[in-house]
C-alpha cells in the first residue's frame, strides 16, 4: 500500500472503516438487547447502547475519508511510537506468555459476558484506531493475512466459549454437582432427525454464505508471474507455517524445519496415551486437568498462534522485527553478535583457544577433538533429556512428577517428559539468546550439526 | 383430487428413490436415517448434550464441509488451468479477466485457509473436551494425520497460480527439506552415507529433489505438486475421512461424560 499518497490510501480506507464501525455499533446495540433482560443490568445494558452510539460517530467521522477528522479518531505519533517502541521478539514472547497466565487465573472474571464483551469491544476499536495507519492496514488487509485476522477473533470467540463452560462445570463439581453435560436432561436422547441434521444444514447454509459474501468483497492474490532471479524481501512461508520460520531464527533448518515439526506431531499424536487422567472425558473442565489444560494452552496458543501472528505481522524484510507501525524498511539492519556455547567456555572461562580439529586426521580423531570443544553443550543435552526427569521425579515428590512417575511407569514417564522438553527447547533458546546471546548450545558446523 | 404433491410423492419414480413416506412422525424419523445412504453416516439418536452447537461447535462437519467445497470448486477450476510453466500463470489471469462471476478461485483459496482454520478449531475442541481420551485415542491420532494432509493439501495448492507468492513460499518451505538429517545434502550426518567415497546424498538426490523433482522449484515441481494436491493427497484424505467418521460411530458417537 506504499506509494500511495495518504489522502489516497485515507479514501480507500474510509469505506471499510465506516462499514467495521457500524458493525461495532450494531453489535453492541444487539448486546445491550440481550443483556436488557437481566435483572440489575440495566445500566450497564444502558453503557452498552451508548458504546454503540459512540461507534456510529466514529462511523460517521470516518465516511469521508477526511485526514483533519480522522486524525481524531486514530491512535497519534506518540501512542504509536510508545507502542513500537515497547514492542519486540523478547516482549512480545514473554507478553503473549504472562497474557495466557493473567487470563488463566482470572478466568473466571474474565468469562462473565459483560467482561468478556468489553475484551471483544477492546480488540475491535484497537483495529479501528490502528487502521488509519498506512503500515498496520498494509499487512492487515493484505488478502492472505486476513484470515489470521479472522483466525485471532475466532480462538477468542471459542476460548471464551469453553473457558467459561469449563468455569460453569468446575463450579458445579466443586459444589458437589454433575457436569453440565451429565446432567439427566442433557443425557436424553433426542432423535437425530431432526435435531442434528437441521443443525448441520443451517450450518452449512451460513457457512456458504460467509465463502459467498468473503470471495465476492475479497480477490484471492495474484502477483507478477514467478521469476526465480526476482528474490522478495520478506520471503515467507504459507501463513500457517510462519510459526516454524520464526523457530529458524534460534535453531538451524534442520532442527526448526525437520526435527521440531516432526516432534510436534509425534507429540500431539501421543496426548491420549500419555495423559492417564481418567477425568474430563467428554466434558468442558480446567480443574480437572490442569496440567494437560497448560501444557496443551501453552503449545497451542503461546507456541504455535502468537508466533504465527508475529511471523506474519511483525516480521518484514530480512526477518527483521517490525512493530505494528512501523514502515517495513528493508535497509534496516539488526545486529547480531551472537556467541556459542563453547566459545563462552573455552575462550570466557578457561581463557584457551577452541581446539581444533585437525581436517587430515582420521574421522574418528576428529570426532574425539569435536567432543572435546563442544563437551560443556553434549553434557548440558545428555543431561536436560536423560538425567532431568529422573531428577524431577525426585524432587517434586507430591504434586506433579512423582505422582505421574507411579501411575505411567518409566517408559511412559520418560517419553511423555522428554515430550514435554522438546516443547520447552524452543523457549530456552529463545531465553538463552536475550539472556546470554546465545548462538549454539553444540556448534559442529563440520558436520551440519548446529544445535 | 388429489394435490400435485400427492401426485409426485405417490409415483414410482418418487417411491423408488425415497422408500418410506416423509419423515414428520417418530417411526419415519428412524427409517430415514436407516435408509438413505448419505444420512446413515449418522446414528439414529444421539444424547442431547453431544449433538448441541455449544458443545461441538460444529466444527468437525464444518472442515467436512469445507472439504466438499474445495472438491467441487477444484474439478472445476481444473477445466481451466493446465499445470505447465506456459500456461499456468496465463490461465489463472484468463479465469479473474475473462470468466463471468469469477470467484471459483476465491472459493477456492478462503476455502482452503478456512479449512487450515477450522481443522485446529475442530481439534481445540476435541482436546478441550477431553474427547481424545479412551476409547477415542486412535481417532485423535487419525485426526493428527489428517491435519497433516490438510496443511499439506494447502502447501501444494500454493504453489499452482505460478507467480512470485507461489513460487517464494515453497521455496521457503522446501528449502527446510534440504536439512533433513541424513536425507538431505545440508543435513546433518548426510556426509557419513558415502559409498566408495561417493556422496549418496547430493542436491540431485536428497529429500528436497524428491519433493520438487528438481534441484530448485520448477516446472517438474509444478507438475509434482498438482498431482499431489488434485490426486494423491485428496485420495487419502478422503480415505482417511471415512475411517476417522466410521471410528466416531464405533468409539460410541460423539463424546459425553462416561
Amino acid at each position: 500500500m506504499h506509494g500511495l499518497d495518504y489522502n489516497e490510501f485515507l479514501s480507500q480506507i474510509s469505506g471499510f472503516l465506516c462499514g467495521y464501525y457500524l458493525l461495532i455499533a450494531a453489535m453492541n446495540w444487539l448486546f445491550a438487547l440481550y443483556r436488557w433482560k437481566n435483572k440489575g443490568e440495566s445500566r450497564l445494558a444502558l453503557a452498552w447502547a451508548c458504546v454503540g452510539l459512540v461507534s456510529l460517530i466514529l462511523a460517521a467521522m470516518s465516511v469521508a475519508g477526511n485526514p483533519d477528522v480522522i486524525r481524531y479518531i486514530s491512535f497519534n505519533e506518540t501512542i504509536k511510537g510508545g507502542i513500537d517502541a515497547l514492542m519486540s521478539p523478547t516482549t512480545y514472547s514473554v507478553g503473549s506468555l504472562l497474557i495466557l497466565l493473567v487470563m488463566f487465573r482470572y478466568r473466571e472474571v474474565l468469562v462473565r459476558p459483560n467482561v468478556a464483551w468489553l475484551g471483544l469491544n477492546g480488540m475491535m476499536f484497537f483495529m479501528g484506531l490502528s487502521l488509519a495507519d498506512q503500515d498496520f492496514a498494509a499487512i492487515v488487509t493484505k488478502p492472505d493475512n486476513v484470515p489470521i485476522v479472522g483466525l485471532i477473533f475466532l480462538l477468542a470467540f471459542f476460548t471464551w466459549l469453553a473457558t467459561s463452560k469449563a468455569v460453569e462445570n468446575d463450579r458445579r463439581i466443586a459444589n458437589g454437582e454433575l457436569p453440565l453435560e451429565a446432567t439427566e436432561p442433557e443425557r436424553e436422547k433426542v432423535l437425530v432427525w431432526p435435531d442434528l441434521v437441521y443443525t448441520e444444514l443451517i450450518c452449512m447454509i451460513a457457512l456458504t454464505a460467509v465463502m459467498l459474501l468473503w470471495a465476492i468483497l475479497l480477490q484471492a492474490p495474484l502477483e507478477e508471474p514467478a521469476s526465480s532471479v526476482k528474490t522478495p524481501n520478506p520471503s515467507k512461508a504459507p501463513w500457517y507455517f510462519l510459526g516454524l520460520q520464526e523457530m529458524l531464527v534460534y535453531y538451524d533448518p534442520w532442527m526448526a524445519g525437520v526435527v521440531l515439526p516432526s516432534m510436534i506431531v509425534a507429540g500431539l499424536m501421543a496426548i491420549p496415551y500419555i495423559d492417564f487422567n481418567k477425568k474430563g472425558n467428554g466434558y468442558y473442565t480446567i480443574n480437572e486437568r490442569k496440567f494437560a489444560y497448560l501444557t496443551f494452552q501453552f503449545g497451542f496458543l503461546v507456541l504455535w498462534v502468537t508466533l504465527i501472528i508475529m511471523g506474519t505481522f511483525l516480521r518484514g524484510p530480512n526477518w527483521n522485527f517490525f512493530g505494528f507501525y512501523e514502515y517495513w524498511d528493508s535497509h534496516a539492519v539488526e545486529a547480531m553478535n551472537n556467541v556459542d556455547l563453547s566459545q563462552y567456555f573455552w575462550v570466557g572461562m578457561l581463557n584457551q583457544p577452541l581446539p581444533k580439529p585437525d581436517p587430515d586426521a582420521a574421522f574418528l580423531t576428529k570426532v574425539l577433538v569435536i567432543a572435546q570443544r563442544e563437551c560443556v553443550g553434549i553434557v548440558l543435552l545428555i543431561g536436560y533429556f536423560a538425567i532431568l526427569p529422573p531428577l524431577l521425579a525426585m524432587w517434586d515428590k507430591k504434586r506433579l512428577f512423582q505422582p505421574m512417575y507411579k501411575r505411567m511407569g518409566l517408559i511412559r514417564y520418560m517419553v511423555m517428559t522428554n515430550l514435554m522438553l522438546w516443547m520447552a527447547l524452543l523457549p530456552i533458546k529463545m531465553l538463552a539468546r536475550w539472556v546470554f546471546s546465545m548462538k549454539y548450545f553444540i556448534a559442529i558446523p563440520e558436520y551440519f550439526i548446529n544445535f | 383430487m388429489p394435490s400435485l404433491g400427492d401426485i409426485i410423492r405417490n409415483s414410482q419414480i418418487w417411491k423408488s428413490i425415497f422408500r418410506h413416506p416423509a419423515p414428520v412422525d417418530r417411526r419415519n424419523r428412524i427409517v430415514v436415517m436407516l435408509t438413505n445412504f448419505f444420512l446413515h453416516l449418522h446414528p439414529v439418536s444421539a444424547k442431547k448434550q453431544g449433538i448441541a452447537l455449544s458443545y461441538t461447535w460444529c466444527m468437525g462437519g464444518v472442515t467436512f464441509f469445507l472439504f466438499l467445497v474445495e472438491t467441487v470448486t477444484g474439478v472445476l477450476l481444473m477445466f481451466y488451468y493446465r499445470p505447465t510453466i506456459e500456461w499456468a500463470y496465463a490461465d489463472i489471469l484468463t479465469l479473474r479477466d475473462a470468466t463471468s462471476l469469477g470467484i471459483l478461485r476465491e472459493l477456492h483459496r478462503w476455502g482452503a485457509h478456512a479449512m487450515v482454520i477450522t481443522v485446529w478449531l475442530h481439534m481445540y475442541r476435541v482436546f478441550l473436551t477431553g474427547s481424545y481420551k479412551p476409547p477415542r485415542e486412535f481417532n485423535w491420532v487419525i485426526g493428527v494425520i489428517l491435519l497433516l494432509l490438510t496443511l499439506l493439501l494447502s502447501f501444494t495448492g500454493y504453489l499452482l497460480p505460478w507467480d512470485q507468492l507461489a513460487i517464494w513460499a515453497i521455496t521457503v518451505g522446501s528449502n527446510m527439506a534440504r536439512a533433513t538429517p541424513f536425507l538431505g545434502y545440508e543435513g546433518p550426518g548426510a556426509q557419513l552415507l558415502t559409498v566408495g567415497g561417493i556422496d549418496m546424498i547430493t542436491n540431485a538426490s536428497d529429500a528436497r529433489f524428491g519433493l520438487l523433482g528438481a534441484r530448485f522449484v520448477g516446472e517438474e515441481t509444478l507438475n509434482r505438486f498438482y498431482v499431489l494436491h488434485c490426486i494423491a493427497i485428496p485420495l487419502g484424505v478422503a480415505l482417511l475421512l471415512a475411517v476417522h467418521f466410521w471410528r466416531v460411530r464405533k468409539d460410541g458417537g460423539i463424546s459425553g461424560p462416561m
